[in-house]
């Protein structure tokens, strides 16, 4: 088995859908995130989704996240499919051992899910079940390798055969600016070297950190291999403000934008918050490497086509959903 | 020294970041005199052999190891390509390097007001020029190795492949223990 031709055919996305047409193409992605309900809700996952559809190539299902039990991401998938949005259902290592997780991602493909993002998960503690045992079985850079494993090898861990083996695009997360700094970009590179196809990032409203954080990503070469999302998202309030900083770690909210929005009166808040994430998103645009961008807008979801539509990214063309079979990329 | 190994109190038993006792570079040295020769694969085939005499070594094993870094005796020793921190004091228990909640001041999400240990163990590597060690991949732990004494394992050579051999940017390595050699000679 030549070791270079794996790579080769690891880098050209086997996953048919929107996310890995713009990856391929080299178009500037736009995904953004979808928060399941707690309730047996699947309306307000419809309405959410019918918000963001024609705007984004994707849109992530999140997996109770922060801890907080809600409607199960790969069903929250399903009713994206069916509402013509592209789901990236997210997988957690936190409630699941490698069987369970496993069984989910061959699932996830048989239902058409074409996208799966992987994260360790937060850990139960924060969440609304301190009680829970955490699994973590196995870690975020192990469930990317257990899955390039699964699609590119076509076996589970065990070594069994998966007849057809899954296909979907293999994602993972990043924090850019979290301790220790100096290691953060080949953290990032052994997520590559697992298998991840593109990874979204933690919030950036630190562009100049960032920007930094990048050139140590293209030194490596990991641009090349991996598209890089950035994560973005609007801070409409001084309360929003104060929770991300006091209360949600590993986000680095920089002096000028704290200042930027105290600086107007509360009823301005919001729209300041709007116009710095829609210059962030400009910048960001432009630096070398940056494939695409993530946008998290909990609760208010239907400001993203605002927020995109300021940036100067129009709709996107029509969705190529279900259609596995005209992907030119199949393989 | 900032976080109290598990003998301090609250830690003991439970995953919690530990800063270990003895300085990276003593243990970097003594690592070297643990390694696998003739004398400890024998050792550990008779240890093996004998259970009273297992139990006792593993039970000593254990002691010291909880004491130095608060150890969870998974088994499958992480400690020479960590820095020599444990990464299974991590609540998470992350084998591959620190999650995305570390705060600012490099303190863990879980347990505010104490160090992340990967954050640890990258200052010991670093200090010891190993730093390139935290990008190896490390792969899935066998929980059937729980309690087991990873020294025994270790001279027996069931951990040669608990992580690989390169930072895997260069050609994909397999997560599974022993894949490679198997499905080259199915291609060979």
């Amino acid at each position: 088995m030549d070791v270079n031709g794996e790579v080769t055919a690891t880098k050209a996305p086997s996953a048919p859908g929107n996310l890995a047409d713009a990856l391929h193409a080299g178009r500037f992605a736009i995904t953004a995130e979808i928060g399941p309900p707690r309730g047996a809700d699947a309306e307000s996952i419809i309405h959410k989704a019918e918000l963001l559809r024609g705007w984004v190539d994707a849109a992530n299902i999140t997996d109770n996240q922060g801890g907080v039990t809600r409607l199960a991401s790969w069903g929250g998938s399903v009713l994206a499919l069916g509402a013509g949005v592209e789901p990236v259902m997210q997988l957690t290592c936190r409630d699941r051992n490698r069987m369970a997780l496993q069984a989910d991602l061959v699932a996830a493909s048989a239902v058409g899910i074409p996208n799966v993002l992987l994260l360790t998960g937060d850990h139960p503690s924060f969440g609304d079940h301190p009680d829970a045992k955490p699994v973590f079985d196995l870690d975020s850079v192990q469930l990317v390798w257990t899955a390039q494993w699964m699609r590119d090898h076509g076996k589970l861990l065990s070594g069994k055969s998966l007849k057809p083996a899954p296909r979907w695009l293999i994602g993972a997360v990043e924090n850019p600016f979290g301790p220790p700094e100096r290691f953060r970009a080949r953290r990032l590179g052994k997520k590559v070297a697992a298998g991840a196809d593109f990874i979204q990032t933690q919030f950036v409203f630190d562009v100049d950190s960032f920007a930094k954080w990048m050139i140590e990503v293209r030194d490596l070469g990991l641009d090349q291999n991996c598209g890089i999302l950035a994560g973005i998202g609007p801070i409409r309030s001084i309360r929003a403000l104060e929770y991300i900083q006091n209360h949600v770690p590993g986000i680095h909210v920089p002096e000028d934008v704290e200042r930027r929005l105290r600086g107007v009166p509360d009823d301005q808040v919001a729209e300041e918050g709007m116009r710095i994430c829609v210059e962030s998103l400009q910048q960001l645009e432009q630096i070398p490497g940056v494939a695409g961008a993530h946008l998290m807008a909990f609760g208010y979801e239907r400001g993203i086509p605002e927020i995109l539509q300021r940036a100067g990214f129009g709709p996107r063309s029509a969705p190529n959903l279900l259609s596995g079979q005209g992907s030119e990329h199949a393989s | 020294m900032r976080n109290q190994p598990a003998s301090a109190g609250h830690a003991a038993g439970k995953p919690v970041p530990t800063d270990p006792r003895f300085s990276s570079r003593l243990l970097y040295l003594l690592h070297r005199f643990l390694q696998p020769n003739r004398f400890y694969r024998v050792l550990a085939a008779w240890l093996e052999r004998h259970g009273w005499a297992y139990r006792i070594f593993t039970k000593a094993e254990e002691k010291a190891k909880s004491d130095i870094f608060n150890c969870q005796m998974c088994g499958q020793c992480a400690l020479p390509a960590t820095g020599y921190a444990c990464p299974m004091s991590c609540p998470k228990q992350l084998r591959n390097g620190p999650c995305g909640g570390v705060a600012a001041n490099g303190d863990c999400e879980v347990y505010p007001g104490i160090t992340c240990v990967w954050l640890i163990a990258f200052e010991r590597a670093e200090r010891e020029g190993h730093e390139d060690d935290l990008a190896l991949l490390q792969r899935p732990v066998d929980h059937r190795q729980r309690g087991r004494s990873s020294w025994v394992n270790y001279w027996l050579g069931r951990d040669d492949e608990l992580w690989t051999a390169t930072d895997g940017l260069d050609g994909r390595e397999r997560p599974v223990q022993g894949g490679a050699r198997r499905d080259d000679k199915v291609a060979a």
